[in-house]
């Protein structure tokens, strides 16, 4: 599970705080890795792995949550700071072929801001989408 | 090439008659860290008469800082940006050395940070050049838009971009073993750091990096192989007369974590040198202009007009004196003297110089891993508490200047910072204006065009970073505007923001 974000922008904090609260749960076979944003290196995170989940906030989409399934696809995101898991994923198919199944868990959020707090519908939603995160990784595992 | 007398505005930073011309925004830049764009204003004909980079600027993270006590300082200024965070978290550190009185660091204190600070100019420069300078510079600036990214390099040139990857991962790696964690790291504290490296990490690192100094010196020659392909294209493209800063060392060599301020004309007059950054303001005063949310930087003894500058690779392959590891030393002494120092001023030049200085990077962590220095337990020092600190440090981008004043309640209450990004506004400017003359004024503007423009803010490899990046905030889009404001085009880049 790779979450991005960054702590201090106060909703773009959703991922860490999401991987944060997993990591107080024993969870056998998942690892948990949290970034800034996504770069080239973690091709190498992903090696070996069965299953990827990318988890991040949402500026806009549906809420509490999306959850859905990402292909290896070439966007404009190549080669910059900040790819997105698309292109990271194509990333890898370029270097080592088939990458592993991969899945974006997108909660929304709404103010990302340097220095904001967490809003309290971003928590509430952060709250859903770990409830179903937890369902799901007990019925995919 | 169009003849700029008959244009008014020569300098192309205010067309004298905008309300009469279109407007065409590169909105934001790609490849670009943060939030960026460029706006150029044509006439019916075509012909550029205002080109300027707009950046989003970090004036919000003085404000984040202040208020907090000082020795939080050095792990929260590290989410002023996803990019570089370890030159914040360094610079913040130095400045608040002075504020808790350690003038001199241990040995072990010093010399960790240092592994970290080059550790991180080694993953940066890596990234800059493999993944997001190489697909301009391999395939050309007006290819198919199509190839100009990281997976047609890695098909075209697997190698090359599986050494950057690797070559970033190992930097990161020494971030990771200085700095305590992968990210967020607090490894440097007011006063010295929190831990050594043990043999063990040593032991693991220097596993690679005989071969991590193989792959920069590669690196090199492929910078220098790619200026050479198209000599004439590489020392005109984006290419201005800046004048230059850095810190050097006491003896004049290149040295990125510490030491003092050396400036030079772009004639090579030295203006200042080995001045002590702890009063920079005496010599570096910033500008506000109208139309910007980023200041400009200029020397102080120059005016605001003629004092702006150019800092980063170019500027310090540049002034230093030599660079005290062999490999990259030998490096700089080529690249100085390929067509008389024409590559060495020329904006394109920053690729060959930012390599030699990861090769650099490369040897001076292959020579702290064997300093026994690095595994000491004398960790901190302090001494008599001051009211005002300022850290400089040579980012990977640039000089970075972190100022701070702290109360008697060890409160932060004034912040300053000067980032790379910052000093090198003018210089940014100034080289798009150049391509806008060089290559746009005239002509039907096509993507291949435009690409020009960001090739030559590339070679800065600015960093507009506010290390927000969510899912659904990464619109990529040029759009063309009318004099009225209307949207006559857009062409939205595909990037995918939902499911």
């Amino acid at each position: 599970m790779l979450a991005v974000g960054n702590p201090s922008r106060g909703d773009d904090a959703l991922g860490p705080l999401l991987v944060a609260s997993l990591q107080a749960r024993p969870l056998a076979g998942v690892e948990l890795l949290t970034d800034f944003q996504l770069q080239v290196e973690h091709v190498l995170d992903m090696r070996g792995r069965q299953t990827v989940v990318f988890v991040d906030a949402a500026a806009s989409g549906p809420a509490p949550y999306a959850f859905y399934r990402v292909s290896p696809h070439r966007d404009a995101s190549h080669s910059s700071h900040a790819l997105s898991p698309q292109a990271l994923l194509d990333t890898y198919s370029g270097l080592y072929g088939t990458p592993p199944a991969a899945h974006v868990l997108a909660i929304r959020g709404y103010d990302f801001c340097l220095g904001a707090d967490l809003t309290g519908q971003a928590r509430d939603n952060l709250a859903a989408a770990e409830t179903y995160l937890l369902q799901w990784l007990t019925t995919c595992g | 090439m169009t003849d700029l007398v008959n244009i008014p505005s020569a300098s192309l930073e205010t067309a004298t008659q905008p309300e009469n011309l279109r407007r065409v925004a590169i909105d934001p830049l790609t490849r670009v860290e943060g939030h960026g764009k460029v706006t150029l204003l044509l006439d019916e004909h075509d012909r550029v008469h205002q080109v300027r980079l707009h950046i989003v600027e970090f004036r919000g993270f003085e404000r984040f800082i202040q208020g907090r006590p000082y020795w939080e300082v050095p792990v929260m200024v590290q989410r002023l940006c996803g990019i570089c965070p370890v030159s914040h978290h360094l610079a913040a550190a130095k400045a608040l050395d002075v504020i808790v009185g350690a003038r001199t660091l241990t040995p072990t204190a010093e010399k960790v940070r240092r592994l970290m600070h080059y550790g991180q100019i080694l993953q940066s420069h890596a990234l800059h050049f493999f993944h997001l300078a190489s697909p301009d510079l391999l395939f050309g600036f007006d290819s198919d838009a199509s190839r100009r990214n990281l997976v047609a390099v890695a098909q075209a040139y697997p190698d090359i971009i599986r050494k950057g990857v690797l070559l970033r991962k190992f930097g990161q790696e020494v971030i990771r073993v200085t700095a305590g964690k992968r990210i967020h790291g607090t490894g440097a504290i007011p006063g010295g750091v929190n831990k050594n490296v043990s043999r063990a990490e040593r032991d693991a690192l220097l596993t690679d990096i005989y071969q991590v100094i193989a792959w920069s010196r590669e690196a090199v020659a492929l910078a220098r192989q790619l200026y050479e392909q198209d000599p004439a294209l590489y020392g005109e493209f984006g290419t201005i007369r800046a004048h230059q800063l850095c810190l050097v060392r006491a003896d004049g060599a290149m040295d990125l974590y510490h030491g003092g301020l050396r400036a030079r004309t772009a004639d090579g007059e030295t203006l200042f040198d080995h001045v002590d950054y702890a009063r920079y303001w005496e010599h570096i005063l910033e500008e506000v202009k109208p139309w910007s949310y980023m200041k400009f930087p200029f020397l102080r003894a120059l005016g605001p007009e003629q004092g702006w500058y150019r800092v980063g690779p170019l500027a310090r392959v540049s002034l230093c004196d030599t660079i005290p590891t062999p490999f990259a030393d030998h490096a700089r002494r080529e690249f100085l003297a390929y067509a008389d120092g024409v590559a060495a001023r020329a904006t394109l030049g920053t690729h060959w110089a930012r390599m030699i200085e990861m090769l650099h990077a490369a040897e001076v962590i292959k020579e702290l891993l064997h300093d026994p220095d690095i595994h000491g337990e004398a960790l901190v020092v302090q001494g008599e508490r001051a009211e005002r600190g300022v850290g400089v440090i040579e980012a990977p981008r640039g000089t970075l200047i972190h100022h701070y004043r702290v109360n008697e309640d060890d409160v932060v209450t004034r912040c300053n910072l000067i980032v790379s990004t910052t000093h090198n506004n003018q210089a940014l400017n100034e080289s798009i204006r150049q391509v806008a003359r060089r290559y746009l004024d005239g002509r039907r503007l096509t993507e291949g065009l435009l690409n020009h423009i960001e090739v030559a803010i590339r070679a800065f490899d600015p960093c507009l970073s506010c290390a927000t990046h969510a899912l659904g905030q990464m619109p990529l889009a040029v759009e063309l505007v009318d004099a009225a404001g209307q949207t006559v085009d857009r062409i939205t880049r595909d990037v995918p923001t939902a499911c």
